[in-house]
Parts: structure tokens; sequence; C-alpha cells
């Protein structure tokens, strides 16, 4: 696996440079006729630009939800979110972030070019520049000659990753990522992780990423939140101490192995049944 | 780095559909067809055969079983007539005579083909506007839709003479009142079809357009009306079928003159049963190409948009 050399530099960028993302107190309950749910209680979290943060706990634990809510697809009951020093709804008016989700979720009738270009189309990009963006985004997730297929001609991993680059197209600084690889294969899983990194260092993003698989978690971020359910809330942040450079056997590292391990633990406590 | 093999080799999500099928069909068809025409065969010669056996008696004729069943198919007013009877009948009206003929089965079928499509074309787009109208205003959803059903309770036959009546009254005759209550009746399956259709984006597409800040109306056109698209084709084969009945109905209480429905009426009115068998089955055949018009719509709009028809 070979890594851009921007890569090494990444470390850098992580502090100093302002707030992308910052939530205070904040908490969604959902009214259902079982009575209230409390899908998140009282997270306080800030991310700085250019950080890669990862989310992870069971599932009910709020992850999703924290990013539906950066994205202003929920509306907070308690607490406050700022995107990029706005509100939510701003953030998503002014087209801040580019959302990535669990399924491809791509418009069947449209081609991969064209489901690329949606999110152009509909911010009124002008025909000439959509192309020259197409393009772009679609050979950094290497689907450069796939532009006329339609999505069902293209296996699964394909599919996300042209739905990555649909995120990637209009160019937002923050890039919210729900499990985008979790229906894949362990070596599709593997294969995107690496591009996705190289990606990300590529392009100087911020990145929200959800999973509940720890070597992925911790393979990828420059910091963990670890959460856990009943009500969805933050139980520990974790601060990687692996180097900006990291090939695939970096997971077999004791530093990596010592990190994993104090997810795992973090998660063992919020998972207190007995 | 490169797209990995793993990913480039595995089979595509979907297989190109329209490789089977066809070739299996027409054995099938055909051994039914012959089936229905054996019975059809059976039936007139025991539906006639007492007017026959009547005639018999009344010149005093001797008969045999042969003779039976060959009078039994050439009656003048069979009760049944036999199929070739039929087809000579069609063949008669539809190639002798000149199409612009009162006799003509081409110029009755055109008058009620022409108020088919008009009132198809008004059903189908009535239908698509109070569909839209409807996913988009909640109270409409609760106000519009119950209405919509409930227009379809009332039974046609009754209601159709006095639209006739009224229209007329108001000085609209013609097509028109016709086409109208084709109208009445195709709309119906294509609100139902179409509010199915606008709702069947899935939650994860409506989600990435509010991520956009997308406007309802590019929400509409981008996500809404193209997922609706194979609805509208379904519901359209229904109101096509439904349209004609419309037509039919719309040409029969009046004593309208011309027109498919006029001809079944003539008919009856005169015992003439060869000529009302003419008129169904040029009936059938007209409701059978609309229908085979729009699958072949259908087949090309999907495929260029990606889709396979169901």
């Amino acid at each position: 696996m070979t890594v851009h050399p921007d890569f090494k530099d990444r470390g850098s960028l992580q502090s100093g440079q302002g707030s992308v993302v910052e939530a205070n107190g904040l908490g969604l309950t959902f009214e259902t006729n079982d009575g209230p749910v409390q899908a998140l209680a009282d997270v306080d979290l800030t991310i700085s630009k250019g950080e890669f943060v990862s989310f992870i706990g069971p599932s009910g634990c709020g992850k999703t939800t924290f990013l539906r809510l950066i994205a202003d697809l929920e509306k907070p009951t308690a607490g406050t979110i700022t995107i990029n020093g706005m509100t939510a709804e701003e953030a998503r008016q002014k087209r801040a972030y580019g959302y990535v989700f669990q399924a491809a979720a791509l418009y069947p009738w449209r081609t991969i070019e064209r489901n690329v270009g949606l999110p152009l189309e509909i911010m009124g990009v002008p025909r000439a520049e959509r192309k020259e963006r197409i393009h772009r985004t679609l050979s950094l997730v290497n689907l450069s000659g796939f532009e006329k297929k339609f999505p069902w001609q293209l296996s699964g991993g394909m599919q996300q990753r042209a739905s990555i680059a649909r995120a990637l197209a209009f160019d937002a600084d923050l890039l919210l990522m729900d499990e985008p690889f979790g229906a894949l294969d362990e070596i599709v899983r593997d294969h995107l992780n690496g591009q996705l990194l190289e990606l990300w260092a590529r392009t100087e993003k911020t990145i929200c990423f959800v999973t509940h698989s720890i070597p992925e978690a911790v393979y990828l971020s420059t910091r963990i939140v670890v959460m856990s359910p009943r009500p969805g809330r933050v139980t520990d942040v974790i601060q990687s101490t692996l180097p900006a450079e990291r090939p695939l056997d970096i997971r077999e590292t004791p530093e990596f192995l010592a990190i994993a391990a104090r997810v795992r633990d973090g998660l063992k406590a919020g998972h207190s049944y007995e | 780095m490169s797209a990995s093999v793993a990913e480039l080799h595995r089979p595509a999500a979907r297989p190109s559909a329209p490789a089977q099928g066809k070739a299996g069909h027409t054995g099938p068809i055909l051994i039914v067809l012959a089936i229905i025409v054996a019975l059809w065969y059976a039936f007139a010669v025991y539906l006639n055969a007492p007017f026959q056996k009547s005639l018999y008696e009344r010149d005093g004729q001797a008969w045999t079983y042969a003779d039976l069943v060959r009078d039994t198919l050439y009656q003048e007013r069979p009760v049944l007539p036999a199929p070739h009877q039929v087809a000579a009948e069609i063949w008669k009206t539809t190639v002798e005579v000149k199409p612009s003929s009162k006799r003509s089965l081409v110029y009755h079928g055109w008058v009620t083909l022409s108020s088919t499509l008009l009132g198809f074309a008004m059903g189908t787009a009535l239908g698509i506007l109070l569909a839209v109208f409807i996913v988009h205003n909640r109270a409409a959803d609760r106000s519009v839709m119950p209405w919509v059903v409930a227009s379809q309770t009332i039974p046609i036959l009754a209601i159709a003479p006095m639209i006739i009546v009224v229209l007329n009254a108001v000085g609209l005759s013609g097509l028109l009142p016709k086409a109208l209550i084709s109208t009445y009746l195709s709309f119906f399956p294509v609100v139902v079809g179409m509010v199915k259709g606008f709702r069947s984006p899935e939650p994860l597409q409506l989600d990435l357009m509010r991520t956009y800040y997308a406007s309802p109306s590019q929400v509409f056109w981008k996500l809404r009306w193209p997922s609706a698209v194979p609805f509208l084709f379904t519901s359209m084969k229904v109101a096509v079928a439904i349209s004609l009945v419309g037509a039919i109905v719309g040409e029969m209480p009046t004593g309208a003159v011309a027109g498919l429905g006029a001809r079944l009426l003539a008919g009856s009115y005169y015992g003439q049963t060869v000529q009302i068998w003419a008129a169904l089955f040029a009936a059938a055949a007209i409701a059978a190409v609309l229908v085979m018009l729009i699958e072949f719509a259908q087949r090309i709009v999907l495929r260029h948009m990606g889709m396979t028809p169901p």
C-alpha cells in the first residue's frame, strides 16, 4: 500500500485551526408511543479542522444520531451544536458538509457520472465545471471509466465509492460518513479504508466517521469517541498515538493493539448489563 | 492504485433481464386459443340447436345430426354466432367497405378510439395533478383521497346517461361528453399509482436531498418523478383499458349514431348478434393494441433510465 507524501504532515494540522464542530450539552429525545426515548444525552465535543474522528459503540448508542444532528437531519432537544460557528441549519443551507450514508443510496435511473453530478446540478454549478468536477472526483475514488455505467452494473464496493465521490464533488470541508463500509466484505473494506486515508491526506478534509468495527476505528482515526447506549452518551475520547503514516500491517503493532484494547474496555464499561 | 480485482470480478447485482422469456410463450398461447375456439363451436351448436330444431319441425323436414351441426353454425341470427361467422362479419365491415362508410367497423372504431384517447389523456393528466397535490399537501391527503375512492363507487352505467344529457343541455355534445366519462374512470388508477410512486423514494434518498438543501421542486423533478415513472406506466395500462370501456358506455345511452357502443346497441335492437360480437372483438383488439403500445413505451423509457420493466 503506497501512501501519499502529504500524509506525513497531517499530525500538525490537528490543532489551533478553529473548531469545525462544537457540541455543548447536546441531547435528543424522541417522543414515541412507548414514552420518550433518549437517543443522545449531554454530549460535549469539539472537533477541529483536519481531524479524523471515529464514533464507535453498539447500536442504539446515538452515534448515527450525532452525525444526523451535525447534518441538521434531526433537531436537538437539548444543548447546542455549531458547525464552523454557524447553526446546523445555516451550515446545511451553506452546503458545509458531504454526507455518506450506510447504503450507497445512488439513484438507479442515473448513470454514475450523473449521480456524482446530482449535488452539483442542485447547487447550480454550470455544465462545463460540473463535467470537470465529476471527472476529478471519480478519478479520486478510482472509478474513472465507469462514468456511463448504471449503479446496478457496479459491485457494492464500487457503488459505495461512487457515493463517496458524490459527497466529495461539491468540495465541502466536512465529510460525515455513517458506517459507509459496514455492508462490505473485509478485503474490500481494508482496501477502501486505505483509499479513504489517502484521500483524507490529499484533501485536508475534516472527517466524522461512524463505525462499529474497533480495528477500523483505530486504523483510521486521529481521535476515537467511544459511546454507549441507554441513554446514548460519550464514555471515552481516545487520542490516537499512531503515526500519520499507516500501512495496513500497523494493525499488528503493540501500539495499535493497546489503543484497540482501550477502545474495547471503554465499550465493555458502557455495556454494563450485570 | 487501481480498482481491486476482487471488486471487479463480482457479478453484477442484476442479471440482464430480457434474455429469458419470449420463445416459450407462443406454444401455450396457441393451445389455449385452440381450446377456446373448440369450446366456442361446441356451445354454438348447443345453444343454437333448439331454434334450428323448431325450424325443422315447422317445415316438417327430416334431419340428421350432421345437418343440425352444419345449420346451427350458419344461422342468420344465432344465439351464439360461430367464430367463422364473426370473422366473416369483421372482414366484411373492415376490408370490404370504405372506412368512411357508416357500416364500417373502422369508422365506428375510430370514433370510439378518439374519445378513448382524449379521455385517457385528460384522465392521466388529472390523475397526476391530483397525486402531486395529495403528496405535497397534508390536508389534501386527508380530504381528497376519500373523495377519489368514493367517486369510483358510483356505478358508471347509471351516471353516464346523466352526464351526457346534462352536458348536452349546456351545449356540449359529440366527443367531449364521452371523453369525460373515460376521464372519470381512468383518473382513478393513475391517482392511486402515482401517489404510491411519488412516495416510493427511500428515506435515505430523501435525506440526501435534504443534505443538499434542495428545493421542493428539485426534490420533485430529480427524485419523486423519476421514482414514480414505473408506477405511471403500470397505472396507464389499467387506465387506457377502462377509458375504452368508458367511451363505449358513453356511446350507448343516448342513441349515439356512431362508435362501437352505438354499434352494440343497434345490434341488440335488431337481434344482430353477429354484429354485436364483431363490435366486441373490435373493442378487445383496440384495447389490446393500446395496452401493447403503452408497454412498448414503458420498455423504451425504462431502458433509457437504466431500469428493466418488471
